[in-house]
């Protein structure tokens, strides 16, 4: 008969050898992975990352003047509305400074009394309007591409960082929820002036090293010097990708800040409750064997 | 179990309403006089740890439910609504599907648990297949549940899988047209799994009660795996002893569950879904929950359509067909050195798989998964049955007072 020990030891090959064995060996098999293949973006020091992080309210509003001058030309973000905009949490620009910014862009309405759509200034409550009647138009005018809705794009990317990573990413001190955010940032600054060689692009298609297939539509959309803060942060591409990726950040997940801070509540008050159960459970059950 | 209960209410309403419908007797013997092993470790809160979720579940589902729209042009748009505009509705929505993935993991616990105790033995066998059903329902409303953001990965999740039912012959096209209510998955499809997604959580709840009935009809198993023989030494009353520790289990658990809930709410979550689904435009990897990963690996392990559906299901049925797979006459695993070795084998096994099930199907990922396959049947059909016959079991103790006296089944949990 087997000792236990030693069935123990036999069990763990096996699967040790299956896991790791098996991938190993169709490795060699396998056609090389494609030379090119999407590198894992590098990580940022964010704010709002960790136990007690928060957005930065400069930084979001910086970001915001990124995604108006810049993103939003080609962009939509349908979920996002002036009045987000004044949110807690958020960029937090003044009530005042939300109406004046509403107000210099045209929003369609009606139908009026007479059955004619119009057009009138913004408020609050509008959503942010888009350049393009429809997507068809906005395809035709970036190169048969759709520029993908900005509301939720910062956790619409990911970034697989296979086994063990992953299983870190979920625990408490090295947890990763800024995934989205990094991966904008490397998109950002991941344009080469030239494919590879060996590698051909066609008609509006930009070589990007971070970007799946790495041939993207979208031309290269920061450069130094492009646009003028006024709070006199660094006016470099890394930055501005940095405080856009925030905003965009913030714009999919606005309540963030609130989410934390509930939850630094939560987990206080179900420490305390665990630990006062258990000592009235010990109580309890001591006069108990068992 | 539970003979008549000797309760007797204490004011004149009490006893007025007690004659007329015993529900408070109902109660009282079953959740505070039912005597309960004094042995049972942690692993057994995860019960009561089900309940609070299905509960918790249900609570925070009925209040999406009034802000969700059901339809293929609004249901993306209207789950960020709840998520922007709605007071705490991202709490609502962040603890309903990490509620769903924390509902799974216990009741994984719950089921490897009784698997490595040998619960679903004589008499206990309509008690399991009760569980199992449970664990079938669950399994449909989480599908169907994931389906309703309508993101890419709910709209191509549920056509992979619904479109396993056309693998069935001759009938399997019309079966599927008849799921889809159409040619694909489209509105119709997604009304009637939000639909049935809103009904089945009450069919659940309705198999629950059952469960506990069976379970207080048998009597529940321990670490050491011998049935109460004396109440007095054996068993304390389920009020407070059993209500208190469960309490210390689902407090902890909260723990877990609000720190995914609040700090990591998308770990367990996938970022195509936050993309409006597009029936044009297939993800690069469909992937379903993590919840399901290990049998979505069966199912891409056998290199044919049917066979790999027939293998994934057929994986459910080797748990129905368990209480007479294992011919041990030993419950506990603690009493059984070699099945101790393969229990957590097969832990091992199911694990592996859901790592693969989560991986392209590709070169050795796929050869892995085949054999992970093979072992996770081997287990059940041939293992199982061969060591109960062939399995020297260590002596188990005459009772659960003797066993605690002994130093007991001593196990991790135990407090």
């Amino acid at each position: 008969m087997l000792s236990r020990t030693s069935l123990g030891v036999i069990a763990a090959a096996f699967f040790g050898a299956v896991l790791i064995g098996a991938p190993a060996i169709a490795a060699d098999e396998a056609p090389a992975a494609s030379a090119h293949e999407a590198p894992i973006p590098p990580r940022n020091d964010w704010s709002f990352a960790g136990f007690f992080g928060k957005y930065d309210q400069e930084q979001l509003q910086r970001g915001f003047q990124v995604f108006r001058e810049v993103c939003s030309n080609c962009h939509s973000a349908k979920h996002l509305a002036f009045r987000n905009l004044a949110d807690p949490g958020g960029p937090q620009f003044s009530e005042a400074q939300v109406k004046a910014l509403a107000a210099q862009y045209k929003i369609k309405d009606g139908p009026n009394d007479a059955g004619d759509m119009f057009e009138r200034p913004g408020r609050p409550s509008d959503y942010w309007p888009w350049n393009f009647a429809n997507d068809n138009a906005a395809r035709t005018a970036n190169g048969g591409g759709l520029p993908p809705d900005m509301s939720v794009l910062a956790k619409a990317r990911g970034v697989k960082r296979g086994f063990p990573w992953f299983i870190f990413e979920a625990l408490p001190g090295v947890a990763y929820q800024e995934q989205g955010a990094d991966y904008i940032v490397a998109l950002m600054n991941g344009y080469r002036d030239n494919a590879p060689a060996g590698e051909k692009l066609d008609g509006a298609q930009n070589w990007n090293d971070y970007f799946p297939s790495h041939k993207i539509l979208m031309p290269k959309p920061l450069s130094d010097g492009q646009i003028t803060y006024a709070d006199g942060a660094p006016q470099t591409a890394k930055q501005y990708s940095q405080d856009v990726a925030a905003f965009l950040m913030w714009m999919a997940e606005p309540k963030l800040d609130q989410r934390k801070k509930t939850g630094f509540r939560v987990l206080f008050v179900l420490f305390i409750l665990t630990g006062l159960l258990y000592a009235t459970k010990k109580r309890l059950w001591s006069n108990v064997a068992h | 179990m539970s003979g008549p209960s000797t309760y007797v209410p204490k004011s004149a309403i009490g006893r007025w309403f007690e004659s007329r419908l015993p529900v408070m007797g109902l109660v009282h013997s079953s959740f505070v006089a039912y005597p309960t092993p004094k042995n049972l470790n942690y692993w057994w809160t995860f019960g009561a740890i089900l309940s609070f979720m299905l509960g918790a579940q249900i609570v925070t589902g009925v209040v999406l439910a009034m802000h969700y729209t059901p339809n293929t042009g609004l249901a993306f748009d209207s789950v960020e609504q709840i998520m922007r505009d709605v007071n705490w509705g991202w709490l609502l929505r962040y603890l309903h599907s990490n509620g769903a993935s924390m509902f799974f993991l216990a009741v994984y616990v719950h089921i490897a648990r009784g698997m490595y105790y040998g619960s679903y033995k004589a008499p206990r066998e309509v008690l399991w297949l009760l569980g199992v059903v449970i664990f079938l329902l669950m399994m449909a409303t989480a599908f169907m549940g994931y389906v309703l953001p309508w993101g890419q990965m709910s709209f191509w999740g549920a056509t992979v899988i619904t479109n396993l039912f056309s693998a069935i012959p001759l009938v399997g096209d019309t079966i599927t047209t008849w799921l889809w209510g159409g040619y694909s998955v489209d509105n119709p499809t997604l009304n009637r799994f939000f639909s049935l997604h809103y009904l089945l959580p009450f069919m659940i709840a309705g198999v629950v009660v059952l469960h506990v009935w069976a379970l207080h009809v048998v009597g529940q198993n321990n670490p050491a795996g011998v049935e109460i023989k004396d109440v007095e030494k054996d068993s304390v009353p389920f009020t407070p002893y059993a209500t208190l520790k469960d309490s210390v289990g689902i407090s902890a658990f909260l723990i877990l569950y609000c720190w995914f809930v609040f700090f990591v709410p998308n770990y367990l979550g996938d970022p195509d879904n936050y993309i409006n689904a597009n029936p044009l435009q297939t993800p690069a990897h469909i992937v379903p929950e993590w919840y399901f990963l290990p049998f979505y690996a069966i199912l891409r392990a056998i290199p044919s359509k049917l066979g790999g559906v027939i293998f994934m299901f057929g994986a459910i049925v080797m748990l129905v067909l368990l209480p007479w797979l294992d011919t041990s006459r030993v419950r506990s695993a603690v009493y059984r050195p070699v099945y101790k070795v393969l229990f957590w084998c097969f832990i091992a096994c199911v694990i592996g798989l859901g790592y693969l099930g989560s991986q392209p199907p590709e070169g050795g990922a796929v050869l892995a998964a085949r054999i992970l396959t093979a072992f996770y049947f081997i287990y059940f059909l041939v293992l199982l049955p061969l060591l109960g016959l062939f399995e020297t079991p260590r002596p188990v103790p005459a009772s659960i007072a003797d066993s605690v006296l002994e130093g007991g089944a001593a196990e991790p949990g135990r407090a």
